[in-house]
């Protein structure tokens, strides 16, 4: 008897690190692609400098897999966020040319976007008409809007204070010491304590109510790995101009909907819909309005996005946003998010964002063009879903 | 030739972590119907793959005879070459093809590659006169009974000039009256010398039409009967099955009945596309507290249409009618305000409706109380947690954790599951719509039993059901409904299910 108990054990500690393989497979295939690029171009990517360029890159996109991966969860698609980000960032602009200031700019360029999402959301959610037709029209139609309210010429910002919503670093002179930002180290030293905190108060309240628990080594290893993570990261950003401002509001709209995703009542909703909308419904959640409320917050999130990339060129062009709703989809695939919706989290759009963002910026320090870029990031977005399915399948979850 | 046309030795098969077939033998002779009993998870299924195919040879151990000769299928398609046809329990057709195009799907006949239709469409008509289905072969399937649908499977698997004909739980979406026809079928196919293995948890049946019965319990097999040369007794299978004696399929019912609680009154339901069918005509009904009523009739009388339109307009275009609870009008407009006005609904179809299969168990319990569940929109994990566990514990859901994905859950425990789901929101008026479809004999008496303690707790219970003496056995009334309306009522102690028939076909 002890020796089967013993067995069950072993096989539930194997069956957790089978479970989570793919979670984790993720983070492995963004180490191993930055690793990589380190050896081919000798070290360049890992400079302090190129870190927090990888992120400024890459912040809109990344900000657009946070929203595009709740329209996947719930069996959706949106491929009207390029466009989207085209018109909001206009609107950015304009609004600011106003002199209206940078936050009351901020604040009305996400409303614009939320609004957008209402409109998209009612289509969607309301008259039923599939998203996909819906947000194919948002594509041509804000790209319209866009040329129409900019005239084909791109908007240029009446200061320089714009920009440093993206391209701005924050720290405090008083704190700087030997060509290092301490602030950073300290905001950095702060997160990882507080992750630590939580999580051990966390395991304690499980264990007093008897709940399951990780094992201790997983529980150990993961947050080993957060701290050498935050380390790394708040390092960087010191040793080259503070924490990036960009990757503040990031950081803040990730801990946001990571905590939606987990911890609310909406969050849930918005994977049950996704999982089978009909057993939803008569469980007794509307379906219709979980679904409606994904496409505003897209909306939102397409014009926080807008104004980072007219931040970001320190203008707002016309063309601009042009195919980043692929880049957007791709990100959520690539962090294991499902076609046929109910699966996907925050955490792996993001990774799945960086994975493309740390090969972009890979490839453009070894100066291979966009062409090649191209082709590399598709074989890496079909063979990422091909392990993602293949993994699946073997675990028995078809 | 030899005399058997399926022998089946010594088959393992072990997925990881699980034995699903242990040494399990068995033979079918020729021109025989041989019926499979187990209760789920018994290993049914995996046998019909591995016998049909699905895993392919080298996927297991041991050896399987078709015809007197080593099987060496790698897929289905080999199989059915061979002339071994499988009818799963969900059926395979392709929904918007006619009858004779799904007749002839994958085995269309040809010249340099293009399809003669006319002839397929004459060729159709010996197969459907076979099987006994009086329908244009141009009628879209989809706009067909299942039952019927059921009999194209059939004629489907007679055209591919079927030896072995393999039903998987045959009569499972089926009313009594299409039961018979297609058992009856099952007997005329055998007369014509087709052999048929037959998977079934309806154990009337199984006597009916079967020549031997081997019964499965836990991969393994357990016994085979031979009905022609013993006298072969329910209670001899279900002890096979259950490895037990089973005492009374039903358990004692001591919930003691109180005042009216629910009334509907001429309660109509139009069709959800053709806006003036009525699919319930004028239906009025009452519960009381502590009562369970059954709801019986054949596929298509409406039942499950009248339970979902009253459980917050879930169906149908439009509805008129009163409802009430405790004497108070009730105006439900969406399955959330039946839920929050106390009124729960179990569906038939557990996977498409009831459960949300790629979640965990505990989120399938929790999904219909997840304001209950939280605080300001953030949800108490700890809570939900230890509400997911209570009922684990309480309905004996078998799972490793309550973290395990439903999906990976036999059909018992997912209808564990649903109960729970509905439970946990607290409901008076507990609308359970076919509660035992495709559950073993163990895990249906569990419900049987959980159901009598609700009412016992006072609570009031609808029960939807196809088996009769499932509602015999359970219901302190019965009524009985057919084409959209109650035909009457019966009382626990008047009715026999000759009354029940008689009262619905009147």
């Amino acid at each position: 008897m002890g020796n089967s108990q013993q067995q069950e054990k072993r096989l539930t500690f194997f069956q957790l690190a089978k479970d989570n393989i793919r979670n984790y497979s993720m983070f492995l295939m963004l180490a191993l692609i930055f690793i990589v690029f380190s050896i081919l171009t000798g070290g360049v990517n890992f400079t302090s400098r190129n870190i927090t360029n990888i992120f400024i890159q890459n912040s809109y996109i990344l900000i657009l897999a946070v929203g595009m991966v709740l329209v996947i969860i719930i069996g959706n698609i949106d491929l009207s966020v390029g466009s989207v980000c085209a018109f909001t960032g206009a609107i950015s602009a304009m609004l600011y040319n106003t002199g209206m200031g940078l936050i009351p700019t901020l604040i009305l360029t996400v409303i614009a976007g939320a609004a957008i999402g209402v409109f998209q959301g009612f289509w969607i959610a309301y008259a039923h008409i599939p998203a996909f037709i819906v947000t194919l029209a948002g594509m041509l139609l804000f790209r319209g809007l866009t040329y129409i309210i900019t005239n084909v010429t791109p908007i240029s910002l009446s200061d320089d204070d714009f920009r440093t919503i993206t391209s701005g670093s924050i720290s405090f002179e008083s704190l700087d010491r030997g060509g290092l930002h301490l602030f950073a180290l300290i905001i950095g030293a702060l997160l990882a304590g507080l992750y630590v905190y939580f999580a051990f108060r966390s395991r304690k309240n499980r264990i007093k109510r008897e709940f399951e628990v990780l094992p201790v080594r997983y529980f150990l290893l993961k947050m080993g790995f957060f701290i050498l993570l935050t380390g790394t990261l708040s390092y960087k950003f010191a040793d080259y101009r503070g924490i990036p401002t960009v990757v503040v509001v990031l950081s803040l709209v990730i801990a946001v909907f990571v905590f939606i995703t987990k911890n609310t009542v909406i969050g849930r909703y918005i994977y049950a819909v996704g999982g089978n909308a009909k057993s939803a419904k008569l469980s007794g959640i509307d379906a219709d309005r979980v679904i409606f409320i994904v496409h505003v917050i897209m909306g939102a999130l397409a014009g926080l996005a807008g104004l980072v990339f007219t931040g970001y060129m320190n203008s707002a062009l016309p063309q601009a946003g042009n195919l980043f709703e692929l880049d957007a989809i791709a990100s959520c695939f690539i962090g294991g998010a499902s076609a046929s919706g109910g699966i996907g989290t925050i955490i792996g759009a993001i990774t799945g964002a960086l994975v493309m963002g740390v090969i972009n910026n890979g490839m453009s320090l070894m100066n291979i063009g966009a062409d090649w870029q191209y082709v590399v990031k598709a074989l890496v977005l079909l063979l990422a879903v091909y392990y993602d399915i293949y993994t699946r399948r073997k675990a028995g979850l078809g | 030739m030899s005399e058997h046309i399926l022998e089946v030795e010594h088959v393992t098969k072990e997925f990881p972590g699980v034995r699903a077939l242990d040494d399990v033998s068995f033979s079918v002779r020729r021109g025989e119907v041989h019926c499979l009993c187990g209760e789920n998870g018994a290993g049914k299924s995996t046998l019909v793959g591995v016998i049909s195919g699905i895993y392919a040879k080298g996927e297991y151990d041991g050896t399987v005879l078709f015809k007197g000769e080593q099987a060496q299928f790698r897929s289905i398609r080999d199989s059915e070459k061979q002339g071994l046809t499988v009818i799963h329990q969900e059926l395979a057709l392709s929904p918007y093809l006619s009858i004779y195009e799904n007749i002839f799907m994958g085995h269309r006949r040809h010249r340099f590659g293009i399809i003669r239709w006319d002839d397929l469409l004459i060729a159709s008509r010996p197969f459907l006169k076979r099987v006994g289905l009086d329908e244009n072969p141009e009628t879209i399937v989809s706009k067909m009974g299942v039952g019927k649908q059921q009999l194209v499977e059939i004629a489907r698997a007679l055209s591919k000039q079927t030896e072995l004909l393999i039903l998987d739980e045959p009569t499972s979406s089926l009313n009594d009256d299409e039961s018979e026809k297609l058992l009856q079928l099952i007997l005329e196919l055998k007369k014509e010398g087709m052999s048929c293995i037959m998977i079934s948890h309806k154990l009337n049946e199984v006597l009916e039409v079967a020549d031997s019965i081997t019964v499965l319990r836990d991969g393994r097999s357990i016994c085979t009967y031979d009905t022609h040369t013993q006298q072969v007794t329910k209670a001899m299978i279900i002890k096979g099955m259950v490895g037990r004696d089973l005492t009374s399929m039903y358990p004692e019912k001591t919930a003691s009945i109180g005042p009216t609680v629910c009334t509907v009154r001429d309660w109509t339901v139009y069709h959800p596309e053709y806006h003036q069918m009525k699919v319930v005509d004028q239906a009025s009904f009452d519960v009381r507290k502590g009562e369970i009523i059954a709801f019986c009739g054949p596929m298509g009388a409406g039942r499950t249409e009248l339970m979902m339109s009253l459980f917050g307009k879930s169906y149908g275009s439009s509805c008129s009618g009163e409802m009430t609870l405790h004497g108070k009008k009730l105006e439900l407009r969406s399955p959330h305000e039946a839920i929050e006005r106390g009124i729960g609904y179990v569906s038939e179809d557990r996977k498409e409706l009831g459960l949300i299969l790629i979640q965990t168990v505990r989120d399938n319990i929790s999904n219909s109380s997840l304001r209950k569940l939280s605080r300001l929109g953030v949800m108490d994990t700890y809570r939900e947690i230890s509400e997911a566990e209570k009922y684990r514990e309480s309905l004996k859901i078998k799972t490793p954790t309550i973290m395990q994905l439903v999906r990976n859950l036999s059909g018992g425990n997912q209808q564990k599951v649903v109960l729970s789901r509905c439970l946990l929101a607290d409901p008076e008026i507990f609308i359970v719509d076919e509660p035992t479809r495709g559950i073993d004999v163990g895990a249906k008496y569990e419900i049987y039993t959980i159901l009598n303690q609700l009412a016992s707790e006072g609570k009031s219970i609808i029960m939807v059901t196809s088996e009769l003496p499932e509602a015999l056995g359970m219901a302190d009334r019965i009524y009985v409904m057919n084409e959209g309306r109650i035909k009457g009522v019966l009382d626990r102690q008047e009715a026999t299910q000759e009354q029940i028939m008689h009262m619905a076909l009147s």
